[in-house]
């Protein structure tokens, strides 16, 4: 792993503060020099409550330190007194922006240590709400990157659209945010009369809004300026710093949890995971923005594919006195922003002994972006961190 | 995945092997053998992704019992690897220079856990909590419920039923 | 006694008393917790005498409410619809603004975690008088979800004022649009007073805040 960053090979920067003889900058915080700054946590949306401690100088950071916890609720010490069925609510709130991986994950390592096996219409109702999820998170999210360079208009429409795909969720689930769908076994309910019409309306929308922001967003020269060419990821800090998902397809590794280890009803289905490599914000958004046209297409897919009737859930033991056998498991699922994984604990009673949630920001938003603000401007801090996608409650939860 | 266990069981002592899932093997070693055993799953078999690290308290047993995921993404297969350390004065050695977010989750594990790890980096300094002066919260002796009736101001009249009890008492009072 | 204690153990590096040498090559003694703020209590906000006036300024007050862009919960992610078209709030004269200067309304969105809470209170300490405050969702009532935690606070109004509570878990953009109705309401008919309550209680409200948040490292007062 090479300490030298991506700054300091050819780029032409102030001379101070001077470079060592090894390519690291000298930092002498005694010298009264520097300047520390920080950022957040009053934040403006989309990276969440988290803030940045940085040390400048001129307006370069020299240093930078993730500062985490805002959000910590002790979600792992809470289900310690929780029954499984009870953590279900409880544990889709890890992750605000798309809750469902949360059920997923959790109700398929129930299944998983406790042998049940999941009826087709549930899978497909399965993979039917996860990729909604994914969509509603992503037209959230490839407009916001616009929005840290100052360009409002793909945010507005983007929420907009998202909002329609809530109340989508919310014809199928009750819950507009939160939806608690998936339960142990299966799902709760099939989809409601007219609801593939009403969802194909919006996906035409959808379509329109995709060509819309690539002439207005990705074709901006202000845009391309304050993004092409920065917060480089070397493809060497993809393993040593685990990477996963869009952040790893950007530096060229092919790597999609739903291509690698298939799980509900993926294999059936027909797409392929963008890579590109160059690696930097530009091409990050632009991943997400490929990933926006698999996933709307995705949904199209499992509509047409997907039977009609059918039973939506395998019978369980009472839930309220169900002890799942003795067992460890690790189930992963891939969200927006990469591998979301679940790995738990049962010792055999109706509670769980440990749940840990490994979330994709854990890496992202805490080491590698601390190496990666490394010799940036300020102005670039909200860029890079958007551009990573955090999520700050599931690193802390 | 059964070739490279038998493989590894040439060189390292492994105590129990659980095949999980055709792609999810679980192992257990010594705490001497950890971070060695990890290194040489990093350089010679490929598992280059480290995807988790973190620890379950058995209580009854006095022990903490620390995971490591580590998956092996041209294969496509999941490795962890299981150790059990003493609940007094836990201590284990660091694998920070390994992979760079490792230092993040022993922090995480020092500061929930109370596992000491000498020489990660920043290892003391507070991850999540602030100003905390109370035992560390995750482990099991810690009784979030009590802790927060006693700081917080609870709202009055609030109850708790064991639900299992209390739907049994509403709907089927006879049975 | 025990706070003084609890003072001094969680006391950061940086705000230590210390002696620190000048550019010019003199020794000055330092102490951050003292030199850099002001110390003098808040003053109890008077209505205007003129009762017309004080009609006017509340008239005024009501159309323009804008919300300091500190998401501090989930309730956070309902807040881009609401400046987005369809829920529009910016037609009640409600906006969002980046810092607690240039704000006068403050949307707890949620559950408060103790490291929250104390930038939560800074910040709030920080707006301008007159100022609002709208409390969201069940955890900022009774602790909802998250009741029993050790590290979320129960009940928002023992450390801080609180003129509007929406329920909900979480409550749709709606109901939060209601929030500012009824808020227009009250501030309308000069009902909207508790940032005053909070001057005249602050005793109080220090002497809650400082129970749960060990690491104080701030003034007392950060106006």
């Amino acid at each position: 792993m090479s300490k030298q960053h991506w700054l300091n090979i050819g780029y032409d920067r102030s001379k101070y503060p001077e470079t060592g003889g090894d390519g690291n900058l000298i930092v002498d915080k005694e010298s009264q020099k520097f300047v520390k700054v920080w950022q957040g946590p009053n934040h403006p949306g989309v990276t969440g409550n988290m803030s940045v401690e940085l040390t400048i100088s001129g307006d370069e950071i020299v240093e930078a330190k993730t500062h985490v916890g805002y959000l910590h609720r002790g979600f792992e010490k809470l289900f310690e007194r929780r029954k499984f069925i009870q953590v279900f609510p409880t544990c889709i709130r890890m992750c605000v922006a798309e809750p469902d991986y949360n059920e997923y994950n959790l109700a398929a390592s129930i299944e998983e240590l406790g042998g049940i096996e999941v009826p087709e219409v549930a899978q497909w109702l399965r993979t039917l709400v996860l990729e909604m999820a994914r969509l509603q998170t992503l037209l959230r999210v490839v407009p916001g990157q616009g929005g840290t360079t100052g360009l409002g208009i793909g945010v507005q429409w983007g929420v907009y659209l998202r909002d329609l795909i809530l109340d989508r969720f919310e014809e199928l689930t009750g819950g507009r945010v939160y939806h608690m769908y998936i339960i142990p076994g299966g799902v709760r309910g099939l989809l409601p009369a007219g609801f593939k019409k009403r969802m194909l309306d919006n996906l035409s929308k959808i379509d329109e809004f995709v060509q819309n922001i690539d002439n207005v967003m990705y074709s901006n020269a202000v845009f391309k300026k304050r993004t092409v060419g920065i917060g480089y990821i070397d493809p060497a800090w993809v393993n040593s710093f685990g990477i996963v998902g869009p952040n790893a397809r950007a530096a060229g590794f092919k790597r999609d949890v739903r291509k690698d280890y298939p799980y509900l009803k993926y294999p059936e289905l027909d797409f392929d995971p963008y890579t590109a490599t160059e690696s930097d914000i530009y091409t990050r958004s632009r991943v997400r923005w490929h990933d926006l046209q698999i996933t709307v297409d995705l949904i199209r897919q499992i509509l047409d594919k997907m039977p009609d009737d059918g039973q939506i859930r395998a019978e369980t033991p009472n839930v309220l006195h169900w002890k799942i056998p003795k067992g460890e498991t690790y189930v992963r699922a891939e969200s927006s922003r990469g591998e979301y994984g679940f790995y738990v604990v049962s010792d055999g009673t109706e509670y769980p002994r440990r749940i840990n949630l490994r979330g994709p920001s854990y890496t992202h938003a805490v080491s590698l972006l601390e190496h990666l603000l490394i010799g940036a401007n300020i102005a670039d801090v909200a860029n890079i961190m958007v551009s990573l996608q955090t999520c700050p409650p599931e690193i802390e939860r | 995945m059964k070739k490279i266990i038998e493989n590894l069981g040439y060189k390292f002592i492994l105590y129990e092997v659980e095949y999980q899932r055709k792609n999810l093997t679980f192992v257990t070693v010594d705490k001497e053998n950890t971070v060695q055993l990890l290194a040489y799953l990093r350089d010679y078999e490929g598992f280059k992704h480290f995807v988790l690290m973190t620890a379950v308290d058995w209580i009854e047993d006095g022990l903490f019992q620390i995971t490591y995921i580590l998956n092996n993404p041209k294969k496509k297969i999941d490795l962890a690897i299981r150790t059990k350390i003493l609940r007094e004065k836990a201590k284990m050695t660091t694998a920070h220079h390994l992979w760079n977010q490792v230092a993040t989750y022993q922090r995480e594990l020092k500061e929930m856990f109370g596992i000491d790890f000498p020489g990660s980096p920043r290892v003391n300094e507070s991850f999540i909590l602030e100003g905390w002066d109370n035992i560390p919260p995750m482990r099991r002796d810690f009784d979030t419920k009590k802790y927060a009736e006693e700081t917080y101001f609870p709202r009055l009249g609030r109850g708790t039923n064991d639900p299992s009890e209390y739907m049994k008492q509403k709907l089927y009072p006879n049975e | 006694m025990k706070e003084t204690e609890n003072k001094d153990k969680f006391l950061h590096e940086e705000n230590k008393k210390r002696e620190v040498t000048a550019p010019d090559g003199s020794i000055i003694q330092i102490d951050p917790m003292q030199d850099y703020f002001c110390d003098a209590r808040p003053q109890v906000q008077e209505p205007y005498k003129i009762k017309i006036v004080e009609k006017f300024l509340n008239w005024a007050r009501s159309e323009s409410i804008w919300i300091l862009g500190f998401g501090t919960g989930c309730g956070s992610i309902e807040i881009p619809p609401l400046v987005t078209p369809r829920f529009d709030m910016f037609r009640y004269g409600v906006q969002m603004r980046p810092t607690p200067r240039q704000s006068n309304a403050f949307i707890i969105s949620g559950y408060l975690s103790v490291k929250t809470l104390k930038r939560v209170i800074r910040s709030y300490e920080q707006m301008q008088s007159p100022k609002y405050v709208l409390a969201l969702g069940s955890c900022t009532i009774n602790g909802g979800m998250y009741w029993d935690s050790y590290n979320t606070i129960n009940r928002l109004d023992q450390y801080m004022p609180v003129d509007v509570y929406i329920a909900g878990c979480m409550p749709r953009p709606e109901a939060l649009l209601a929030g500012f109705m009824k808020l227009k309401e009250l501030i309308k008919a000069g009902k909207a007073e508790k940032a005053n309550e909070y001057i005249e209680n602050l005793d109080w409200y220090k002497a809650n805040q400082k129970k749960i948040i060990k690491d104080w490292n701030m003034p007392d007062y950060n106006w």
